[in-house]
């Protein structure tokens, strides 16, 4: 048995949600305010996702870097590989926005995309 | 001297839906002056993702909503000038502008917009005794360095302040491969979205030290460390819960003021507790003509809401422009007990506007509390919430038939109520 608190982000009251975990089954929810907070802690115990963003350097760019993100939310424990795979990636310009970075990051199927416009510099 | 139907300040999301939504009133002559170099606003640094839900029903990232509306107004040919400083607003509506290629620029306007954000409250605001070493920056002077030019401030970093900037920092310097080991808020309470708590400390186990502060910086040329301590009920710092933390960088996250030296310069009346100008339904500030919309009226926590009342002072500033304005009576709005302040001060009595809304910020937590809405101490609108939090922005609408059932009408007041 495992005893672990999360905070309900689906409202200002944030409550902290009380969940009982035995060999990976939820066991009780406790201290919920609504039916949202058991719904967001069975969501995080089973399969936390969340969406990274981050940063690369554009070679030739007006701009030096551009900004990107997976194109949807991936595993939360996948996130510092993700991190890792970017780690001295460079990108050409131009790039637009929703430009393919990396595919299938980290062997999460999903693909790393531009969130920013950078053209090249006119020289 | 330049003639301008609409001269905006400032080029962020602000500035631009008021742009567009002045152009769909049918004005076409219209200037967005920007000191930046890029069009978009403080979103351009604002990389990660959580804007846009309430407007496109999706989350993207700071960049991906500013270039929805620089495409607009590219679309519309709607003209801007970059790099272009305004350094003075006068009474009569001279708009005088500063850039390399034309110096000095004189714009006569026949309205205004002032779109120009706000900015970060900044560390001589805050009092700390110690050396002024290198190594401290407000937490949006932080995410600039790292956003936009590509570096990492810091190693090891202390943030005082747990406001969304500074919550997000935490998540962006960790994963850049910075130690972020806490972040210290002095009340008993977080001002940040839960939802930042949890994505951008608790991913990561950051700690957040609620009721504590900083009480010394220790470092000569550069930051070597800080002393943190928990403070009592009176915020005053307990000599015995001091606590030495080493670290490279302090971030300052402890609020954003809007950005109104033009706006004080041409007179314009200022609301002490927004520090934004005062201003009616209309957006219209209290020189005729002169409209204001985003950060720089109030400190918006969703830029959605920043987008919808930009529109607002663009279409009332076409409608300016082309003398379809009905009505100069207004009724005041007062904030009453609870709530810090509502933007606007005034409802103009149009009876063609079916509706106008009121966003307000409360003053502390408030649990199972009435909102409620009182016209000339009549109650229209009685409404209890679970919460209210002065980090939340909230919004209530005035319907226009209760002002018509009311002929002798004089005020509106906003209040919290127990029951
Ligand atoms: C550092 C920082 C980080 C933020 N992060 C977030 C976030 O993560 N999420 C979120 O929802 N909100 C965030 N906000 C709030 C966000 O700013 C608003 O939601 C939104 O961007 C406000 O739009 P705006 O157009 O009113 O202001 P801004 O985006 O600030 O745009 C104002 C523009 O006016 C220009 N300007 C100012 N003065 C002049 C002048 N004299 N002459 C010419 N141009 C001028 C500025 O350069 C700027 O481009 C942040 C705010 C700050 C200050
Ligand atoms: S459980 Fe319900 S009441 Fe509690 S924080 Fe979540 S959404 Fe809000």
């Amino acid at each position: 048995m495992e005893k672990r608190q999360l905070t309900c982000i689906n409202c200002p009251l944030g409550c902290q949600l009380e969940v009982v975990i035995d060999k990976g089954e939820i066991v009780s929810i406790e201290n919920y305010g609504c039916q949202r907070g058991i719904e967001y802690a069975k969501k995080e115990i089973a399969n936390p996702k969340r969406t990274v963003t981050s940063i690369l350097p554009v070679i030739g760019g007006e701009l030096p870097m551009v900004s990107v993100k997976t194109r949807t939310d991936i595993p939360k424990d996948k996130i510092s590989e993700c991190m890792h795979c970017l780690k001295d990636l460079k990108v050409g310009a131009p790039v637009k926005i929703g430009d393919v970075i990396v595919k299938n990051i980290g062997n999460t199927g999903v693909d790393i995309i531009a969130t920013k416009k950078v053209d090249k510099k006119n020289d | 001297m330049d003639n301008r139907d609409i001269v905006i300040i400032g080029g962020g999301p602000a500035g631009l839906a008021a742009a567009i939504s002045a152009y769909h009133a049918g004005v076409s002559d219209i200037l967005i002056l920007e000191r930046e170099n890029s069009l978009g606003g403080i979103l351009n640094q604002c990389i990660h993702n959580g804007f846009g839900l309430h407007k496109f029903k999706e989350e993207l990232t700071g960049p991906e909503y500013a270039e929805r509306y620089v495409d607009q107004v590219h679309e519309l040919n709607i003209e801007y000038k970059l790099e272009t400083m305004v350094i003075d607003i006068t009474e009569d509506k001279h708009v005088i502008a500063m850039n390399e290629i034309e110096g000095v620029i004189d714009i006569k306007a026949k309205t205004i917009i002032l779109a120009m954000g706000c900015r970060e409250r900044p560390r001589g605001a805050l009092n700390i005794p110690g050396n002024r070493p290198s190594g401290i920056f407000t937490a949006g002077t932080a995410q600039k360095y790292v956003n936009i030019d590509g570096y990492l401030p810091g190693r090891e970093v202390v943030i005082l302040g747990s406001g969304d900037i500074g919550l997000i920092m935490a998540r962006r310097l960790t994963l850049e491969g910075a130690k972020v080991k806490m972040v210290c808020e002095i009340l008993p309470y977080s001002g940040g979205l839960k939802r930042n708590i949890v994505q951008c400390l608790d991913d990561y186990d950051i700690p957040l030290r609620l009721s504590h502060t900083i009480t010394k910086i220790h470092g000569k040329e550069r930051i070597e460390a800080v002393t943190v301590a928990k403070v009592d009920e009176f915020l005053k710092p307990i000599k015995e819960t001091e606590e030495y933390v080493t670290c490279d960088t302090l971030l300052l996250s402890v609020g954003l003021i809007p950005e109104n030296e033009l706006t004080r310069k041409a007179g314009i009346t200022i609301n002490p507790k927004t520090q934004g100008p005062i201003v009616d339904s209309n957006l219209e500030t209290s020189i005729p003509g002169v409209y204001a919309c985003g950060n720089v009226l109030h400190v918006h926590d969703l830029v959605d809401y920043v987008s919808d009342e930009a529109s607002i002072a663009g279409q009332k500033a076409a409608m300016f422009v082309k003398n379809s304005l009905i009505s100069d009576d207004k009724f005041a709005v007062i904030a009453g007990k609870g709530v810090r302040y509502t933007v606007p001060s005034w409802i103009i009595d149009d009876s063609s506007i079916a509706m106008s809304i009121i966003r307000f910020r409360v003053d502390g937590v408030y649990k199972d509390h009435f909102v409620t809405i009182k016209l000339d101490n009549e109650k229209a609108y009685h409404k209890q919430k679970r919460i209210l939090t002065p980090g939340e922005m909230e919004q209530v609408m005035i319907l226009r038939k209760w002002i018509d059932a009311k002929p002798e009408l004089k005020t509106i007041e906003i209040l919290l109520e127990e029951d």
